[in-house]
């Protein structure tokens, strides 16, 4: 099947207006704004199945559906912070098929009554925000941005916006807040962005990647879209494939295809290593062992093996990897990226950190191991938003799947029983 | 309270209002929910997770929307998938709410344990040991041991100073953000804010000079740790050596209680002293915020230069006499001419100490030249027909309200007013505010009339006009509007100031404010309670002032007297000419002020005060009063709100209270034997001020329940210092309560203008004086003399950012430094830091060269 969402890849400079639209580039728009009324394209995006693509799955057209009806303004935020580790998806789609997730997002304008689209950008996704606004700048020319969008009384405006670079950016609230200005920290809901986000109005926050799917389900019907994938999880999604795979990239598949197709796809393990692991969904998401390999890659498919697909970046690990590294990586990465709001995740991923550092470093006890996995689930469930969750992921996974590589490297330290001793815990 | 809400919480069912949050509706039933970074001022963030508790809300079945019950009948609840902050979760019918499962009580040690992680846990030398929440919360939810290795321990800065007033401990601090919430919403002074990310969070501020914010004080109340401290009582003593007494601000109008934490000490050489201030929680006056000079201008009572002993002129020079001799020599010279003699008093005296002045001359001298030293505001006697009604609470005002502030800048007069008017107006009361310039709550007002310099009756005359009569609508110009929205107002609550007035426009003004207030266009608004008038008095006790009848033409109560004595303006117009031979001044500086050049041609001057000030190096006698932090009292605040203080430190010298100084003259002039206390002569203002009557200390004293309850039991609202165990006081009734009021006659005021560059003296809150002088932590936030113009006026001027002027001031050339802001009004030089002078007065700005520049 030829690519939907990465369709640049099969046809040459997607990016220029002319050439989308000589491939049905915009005729989604005009076929909303001509012949569709914005709940009628609510009702098709939400018959789709379509679901969020960031990682968190939550049904696109509810969403809208969600938005007040009537006067003030609203908003469209298109989220394309993409900063989990190992997602560099709506990267390429902004950089190289920025049409397909304007369209989209004018198509979602449309639908909740919005004039206004703000994209935010992670701020090192420089080169894929030139490309966007240039595709901007030739949107408006057409005519799909602007006034009277194609004779229409619906008017609306597109800006980007560039954050400076933080993960819980990715999280809406916490986007929102970016975007006017704030501090990048979450806020507690409710209230919901749909109720109250940007500037306290009703807003909208979709992924880069849902919105690219918009145009392709108002042209060729819900019904289309539902066939493609599983029934659950209908529709494509780009994964993204790193690690210790031979070809590492984005591969756009039909959800429903299973761990091991993917690995294969990527050609393989690198090198002929025997696979030993991989995280489903970046950094977030608990890590997965051979025995889960045969799971769906859909909303569902990992439940059973305690993980999630999430944004299906995967990370593929080979059996020279320690793992204990590996999850000091994530967890440093998380440790480094909470914002501080609140206290378990603030105090509880710095404590980790430590912990697990000695443990890596072979100064750690068993005590320490068992202290790490008591923290961890101290923070679990009692955080103000989900980063608090995602940082304890691989730590908790890596334990309960690689207790034998902690066992190693704290029966390793042949001193480490004797420093516990020395450190005296203090109250 | 239509809009209950039902809910259990851990069995008991409590009933609250609609909107409150879990957290909230547990304290009423005495559940003590404990948090950290929710505070019931503040709106809920959710933040330290403190608060988790088991919400279970009743299930509904979804075609039906019947409630679901179990086998038992009992209705059944889904708790959800995990636990829920109590702080932001808002009630709802039904929702069973469980505190003390092993989840919960589990959740709050995990939370402790990791607070504590990184926190120095240095409470033996923490100003806030002892009313630390974070202590308290961890001794009865903690487990009293940590996990983390101490090596592990986050190290940071201890010695951050945000302001000159206000110092942060980077390590103590828990990122509750109550400080920066405070700030933001509370007060509109968003100036400190969280810097970077994780644990690398800090507090740092945004404004230069550092923490610039009349309110910064409040925030080391509120905070729930000691990472907040102030410049004045950071390391100065242990809470539990400190011994709380009750006291009400000295400073303005509004009144605010407060508590004096005093303590003996040895660099004191073992007298008791203030060790600080802290606000008083009144929900009907202050709520729980006091300002920052309310907090840090106290040390002039302890001042070394405080006057001990009299002092009697002997050879031209003062020297010390006992008070025997003091008193005879006083009462000698002052029994002459009752037209030859007059009594003027400062507005910072308490109630006992004004009426003991107007007996003294009334009763005793026979005279009626007695008046308030600096003759500011008028209008007394209006808002005693029209004032604001007993009963009143700006708190109660909101929507379909309005609020009308002329000529004042409440922030910088009364800055609790100009919250709890912001507040109400953010609540949806329309605010109207004229001025001749922009103030600070312009940004809340509905409508801003900003009129020209001197046309204040003129603007005032047009808003009661138009509420007068049904207006035309097509006309859309900001007059008619306000006016359409005060005539519209359910309640309406008029605040009035004396900014660029002379004293009879003030007076002119508050009877055209009063008449608007007794035209009834479907809403009565005098005697009503929420409504009335509030005068902006220049000091903390000219309310009281007038209504103990320190007045030349009102006897205590608003008496009128038979024939009118002299106003202070016309005495200082005799001292100079010679119509007036002894001159009786109490607490007021008049010299200092500008208003009396010199002692002109009187025989005799006699000065009470706390200092030797200008007035009081050229009297005859100098009488040692005591400050009100070393005695008890009462004072009364512009709302008529009589409260009362207490006495917090030992006597300063000999010094004696100014109501006794003054009985004791009265027995030798025939008044018979001076009252023993306070509480006495206050029996007396009760017997003979109608207002009054029935009021005593006991009833003053009285306390009744406040919420949100912040000063209790619980662990973690603040110290002991918002806890009110000494007395809410009473507001005295207005005539418009009990009795129809007549509509005022206003007099035809002449603003007697020259035309060219008007200048208008503007009030600012850290004014130079006696009473800021003396306290050396304020002193970087001492206002210094400014001239405030518009970029076009110094273009024409010829001057500068920085230049240093010349302007007169009552007489005497004050050199001021230019500040060009076109927030001033163009033709309008606003003076601050400078002695008042009423009314407006041609600007004449003599630039002067750096070398002309006084040293001083």
């Amino acid at each position: 099947m030829a690519n939907l969402l990465l369709r640049h890849r099969d046809i040459p400079d997607l990016h220029k207006i002319d050439v989308y639209r000589k491939h049905g580039g915009y005729e989604a728009l005009h076929k909303a704004i001509t012949e569709m009324t914005p709940q009628g394209v609510i009702d098709v995006v939400r018959s789709s199945g379509l679901r969020g693509r960031g990682g968190a799955g939550f049904p696109t057209g509810v969403k809208w559906s969600f938005i007040p009806k009537g006067p003030g303004e609203k908003y469209v935020v298109i989220n394309t912070d993409e900063s989990e580790t190992g997602t560099f998806k709506d990267r390429e789609l902004s950089e190289k098929n920025p049409h397909q997730v304007i369209e989209g997002a004018i198509i979602a304008a449309y639908s909740i009554g919005a004039k206004t689209i703000y994209n935010y950008f992670r701020g090192e996704f420089m080169d894929a925000g030139y490309a966007m606004e240039e595709a901007i700048r030739e949107a408006y020319a057409a005519g799909f941005l602007g006034k009277n969008i194609l004779g229409s009384d619906f008017s609306c405006d597109f800006y980007c916006h560039y954050g400076a670079g933080a993960y819980i950016c990715g999280e809406e609230t916490a986007l929102i807040n970016s975007l006017q200005g704030e501090l990048g920290q979450p806020w507690s809901k409710p209230p919901f962005p749909a109720v109250e986000g940007l500037y306290r109005r009703p807003t909208v926050v979709n992924n880069t990647e849902t919105l690219a799917n918009v145009p392709l389900i108002l042209v060729n019907g819900a019904d289309w879209y539902m066939s493609l994938g599983t029934d659950k999880s209908p529709g494509v999604k780009i994964v993204c494939m790193s690690g210790h795979v031979e070809k590492p990239g984005n591969y756009e598949v039909e959800l429903g295809v299973t761990y091991r197709e993917l690995l294969a796809m990527a050609g393989g393990m690198r090198d002929g290593k025997k696979f030993k692991a991989l995280l489903p969904s970046g950094g977030s998401g608990p890590v997965i062992t051979e025995k889960a390999l045969d799971a769906p890659l859909t909303y569902e498919g990992l439940t059973p093996h305690g993980s999630v697909m999430g944004s299906a970046s995967v990370i593929v690990m080979d059996e020279t990897t320690d793992m204990v590294w590996a999850a000091l990586k994530m967890l440093h990465f998380f440790k480094h990226e909470s914002c501080g709001k609140c206290t378990p995740c603030r105090e509880g991923t710095f404590w980790m950190e430590k912990l697990l550092h000695r443990i890596y470093e072979g100064h750690g006890t068993p005590q320490d191991v068992q202290t790490l996995e008591s923290v961890a689930n101290q923070i679990g469930g009692r955080t103000l938003c989900a980063l608090g969750d995602f940082a304890i992921n691989p730590v908790l996974s890596t334990i309960k799947h690689f207790p034998e590589e902690y066992r190693a490297k704290v029966q390793g330290s042949a001193n480490g029983q004797v420093k516990a001793a020395a450190r005296t815990a203090v109250a | 309270m239509s809009d209950l809400i039902t809910l259990t919480i851990d069995g008991v069912e409590v009933s609250v209002a609609k909107g409150t949050r879990i957290a909230d509706a547990a304290k009423r039933i005495g559940n003590d929910i404990p948090v950290f970074c929710h505070h019931p001022k503040l709106e809920p963030v959710g933040m330290c997770r403190m608060c988790l508790v088991e919400v279970g809300l009743p299930v509904r079945d979804r075609a039906t929307g019947a409630l679901l019950t179990n086998a038992d009948g009992s209705p059944q609840l889904n708790f959800g998938r995990g636990l829920q902050t109590a702080c932001t979760i808002q009630v709802s019918e039904g929702m069973v709410v469980r505190t003390a499962t092993e989840p919960v009580l589990e959740a709050r040690k995990s939370v402790i344990e990791f607070l504590l992680t990184s926190h120095p846990l240095d409470c033996p030398i923490c100003d806030k040991g002892g009313e630390c929440p974070l202590q308290n919360l961890t001794m009865a939810h903690g487990v009293g041991q940590s996990r983390m290795h101490f090596g592990d321990k986050l190290k940071l800065d201890k010695h951050v100073p945000l302001g000159d007033l206000i110092y942060l401990d980077r390590e103590r601090c828990i990122q509750c953000a109550r400080c920066i919430r405070f700030q933001e919403e509370v007060v509109d002074d968003p100036v400190i804010r969280f810097h970077n990310r994780g644990r690398s969070l800090e507090i740092v501020t945004l404004s230069d000079p550092g923490f610039d914010s009349v309110w910064s004080g409040n925030t080391t109340d509120i905070c729930p740790v000691g990472a907040l401290t102030t410049a004045d009582f950071r390391f100065g003593a242990r809470p539990w050596e400190l011994t709380p007494v009750a006291s009400i601000c000295p400073h303005c109008p509004v009144g605010c209680n407060t508590t004096m934490s005093t303590r003996r000490e040895a660099m004191a050489n073992g007298r008791t002293v203030i060790k600080r201030i802290m606000p008083r929680q009144n929900e009907a006056v202050n709520e729980i915020w006091i300002c920052d000079k309310g907090r840090f201008v106290h040390h002039f009572a302890d001042h070394a230069n405080r006057l001990t002993q009299p002092l009697i002129r002997q050879n031209g020079k003062l020297v010390e006499t006992s008070w025997g001799e003091a008193l005879d020599f006083v009462a000698g010279k002052l029994q002459i001419d009752a037209h030859m003699v007059a009594g003027l008093a400062g507005a910072r005296l308490s109630n006992e100490d004004l009426f003991a002045f107007q007996r003294l001359f009334r009763d005793g001298l026979k005279s009626q030249n007695i008046d308030l030293a600096k003759r500011r505001l008028a209008g007394g006697d209006v808002a005693a027909q029209v004032g604001l009604s007993s009963g009143s609470n700006l708190k109660d005002l909101g929507k379909g309200d309005a609020i009308l502030v002329v000529a004042s800048d409440l922030h910088d007069e009364a800055p609790v007013w100009w919250l709890r008017v912001k507040q109400a107006a953010e609540r949806g009361a329309t605010l109207v505010v004229a001025n001749a310039r922009a103030t600070r709550l312009d940004a809340f007002a509905a409508f801003s009339l900003h009129y020209e310099a001197g046309q204040a009756l003129a603007t005032v005359n047009q808003l009661v006009s138009m509420a007068k009569v049904e207006t035309d609508t097509a006309v859309t110009n900001d007059i008619v509007s306000a006016a359409e929205a005060l005539f519209k107002a359910e309640n309406l609550v008029i605040f009035y100031g004396s900014e660029g007035l002379a004293y009879d426009e003030t007076d002119a003004l508050a009877k055209l404010l009063g008449n608007l207030l007794l035209i009834e266009n479907g809403h009565k608004h005098a005697g009503r309670v929420n409504n009335g008038l509030v005068p902006v008095w220049p000091h903390n006790n000219t309310q009281g002032a007038w209504d103990m009848g320190v007045h030349p033409a009102y006897a205590p109560g608003y008496k009128p007297v038979k024939e009118a004595g002299l106003d202070a303006t016309a005495v200082y117009a005799a001292v100079a000419n010679g119509d007036l031979k002894a001159l009786y001044i109490a607490g007021a500086d008049p010299v200092g002020d500008g208003l009396m050049p010199d002692r002109g041609k009187l025989d005799f001057l006699v000065v009470q005060e706390l200092f030797l000030t200008d007035t009081a190096v050229l009297a005859d006698v100098v009488l040692p009063a005591q400050s009100w932090a070393e005695r008890e009292g009462t004072f009364t605040t512009g709302e008529r709100r009589v409260q009362r203080y207490y006495p917090a430190i030992p006597v300063v010298g000999q010094s004696r209270p100014d109501w006794q100084i003054l009985a004791q003259i009265g027995e030798r002039v025939g008044l018979g034997k001076p009252a023993f206390a306070a509480s006495l002569t206050f029996k007396d203002v009760a017997r003979i001020v109608p207002q009054y009557k029935g009021m005593d200390y006991r009833t003053l004293a009285q306390v009744e329940k406040q919420w949100p309850d912040v000063g209790g039991e619980d662990l973690y609202y603040g110290g002991n210092a918002y806890e009110n165990r000494s007395g809410l006081g009473q507001q005295w009734p207005v005539t418009a309560e009990k009795s129809a009021v007549a509509h005022f006659d206003v007099p035809t005021v002449k603003t007697g203008r020259k035309d060219g560059l008007q200048m208008m003296w503007t009030a600012v809150l850290y004014a130079p004086g006696t009473l800021v002088d003396c306290s050396d932590v304020i002193a970087p936030r001492k206002a210094q003399p400014v001239a405030a113009l518009h970029g076009t006026d110094a273009a024409r001027l010829a001057v500068a950012d920085g230049d240093w002027v010349e302007v007169m001031v009552n007489g005497t050339a004050v050199q001021v430094t230019v500040r060009v802001d076109d927030r001033a009004p163009v033709g309008l030089v606003l003076v601050a830091g400078v002695p008042w002078w009423p009314g407006t007065a041609v600007a004449d700005l003599k630039k002067i060269v750096a070398a002309a520049l006084a040293v001083n």
